[in-house]
């Protein structure tokens, strides 16, 4: 299913009961919060420990976007899930390092290898 | 920062509001009097490497009358960041003013009298807003950000939303008691400032929202790099390196 307000798209895909992937379209503001949690929320099942945001079609974020991110993050942990990213272009990867997201949230560079991660 | 063309076909392009990562702050050349301590090859922390719980809190002023664009707030704010600060608190960009990607050093008075050398690091700048993250050391784990909008139909407003912890348990212990209350004051001394330059006057709302009630213990540790205890042990053994001086040129 997808969630989209303004510039914002979300795609969720459950790959197992265990396992989801946030697809992140167009960009990551402030102003996803609601896109962005409404994503999360339905990637959320009973059984979810890990769930994995796909930056691939990822277009423009702010420091907003990241202040969000930190939230989703809290939120994942809260649950006791694991969150992983993959997808992200050179200049996102920067991004996450420069913030030190990168310590908390595991960068991976293709679907398949995050979804092992995840799992491991 | 570097970028592939994809982000630039695909529309608006964030590659240059982004500072490059770094592993070690440095410091570029300051005025006279600005304390570089604390701050030169350390980290900059974030909201995940602090200790205490995690809050965002939200002071904004509405700028009635003021009839200059947001971009322009933000242009005035970012080039003149220091004169808007309250009494007491010094803020010292580098000479040459501060880009993005600069460090800036902060020399605050403190509890007891101290004063607290720190700094921060400009990581993102746009038209509208401007954040920065904290050195390691600093009393808040995080990023700051100052922005201002308008609503069609409305004033201005000027905004400072910060997403921190607390950076160690020393500066959490001490929060409810002195933290919360100085940063209070300080940003809406700052907005109150900001809003007089342009001639306007208004009352600073504040949200609070506390986003992660859990500590990190595991980054309790961050207590070793506390900069109010270095500056404040650095103050008081002035006496000694006084002394030791005096030694040394009696010899």
């Amino acid at each position: 299913m997808t969630q989209a307000v303004g510039k914002s798209d979300m795609h969720v895909r459950r790959i197992d009961e265990a396992t989801s992937v946030v697809e992140i379209r167009g960009e990551i503001t402030a102003g996803s919060e609601k896109p962005l949690m409404d994503a999360y929320a339905e990637a959320c099942g009973a059984k979810t420990r890990a769930v994995i945001l796909d930056f691939g079609r990822l277009d423009y974020m702010n420091s907003g976007g990241i202040g969000l991110l930190v939230t989703l993050l809290v939120r994942a942990n809260r649950q006791k899930q694991r969150l992983a990213a993959f997808g992200l272009n050179e200049h996102y990867r920067q991004i996450f390092e420069l913030t030190r997201l990168d310590e908390a949230i595991g960068i991976f560079t293709d679907e398949g290898s995050a979804v092992a991660g995840a799992k491991a | 920062m570097a970028t592939g063309s994809e982000t630039q076909a695909k529309g608006r392009d964030d590659a240059p509001n982004w500072a490059s990562p770094d592993r070690a702050l440095r410091v570029g050349e300051m005025p006279a009097g600005a304390i570089n301590r604390n701050v030169a090859g350390r980290r900059l922390v974030g909201p995940v490497q602090g200790f205490g719980q995690l809050w965002q809190k939200t002071y904004r002023i509405r700028m009635d009358g003021v009839t200059v664009a947001p971009t322009d707030v933000i242009r005035e704010w970012k080039a003149n960041y220091a004169s808007y600060w309250p009494k007491g608190n010094r803020f010292y960009a580098p000479v040459a003013g501060l880009q993005l990607g600069d460090v800036a050093l902060i020399n605050a008075a403190s509890l007891g009298g101290v004063q607290l050398s720190t700094g921060v690091r400009m990581i993102y700048a746009d038209d509208e807003s401007f954040t920065f993250m904290n050195a390691a050391g600093h009393p808040a784990a995080g990023m700051i950000t100052f922005s201002a909008e308008r609503e069609p139909g409305d004033p201005v407003y000027a905004q400072v939303q910060v997403l921190i912890r607390a950076n160690d348990p020393f500066y959490d212990a001490l929060l409810p008691v002195y933290g919360q209350r100085a940063e209070d004051a300080m940003w809406t001394k700052t907005l109150r400032a900001l809003a007089a330059h342009f001639g306007a006057t208004g009352e600073v709302t504040i949200q609070r929202a506390l986003v992660d009630r859990r500590r990190n213990w595991s980054e309790a540790k961050n207590i070793w790099q506390n900069a109010a205890i270095r500056s404040g042990l650095y103050m008081f053994a002035a006496p000694i390196r006084w002394a030791r001086r005096l030694v040394a040129r009696a010899r």
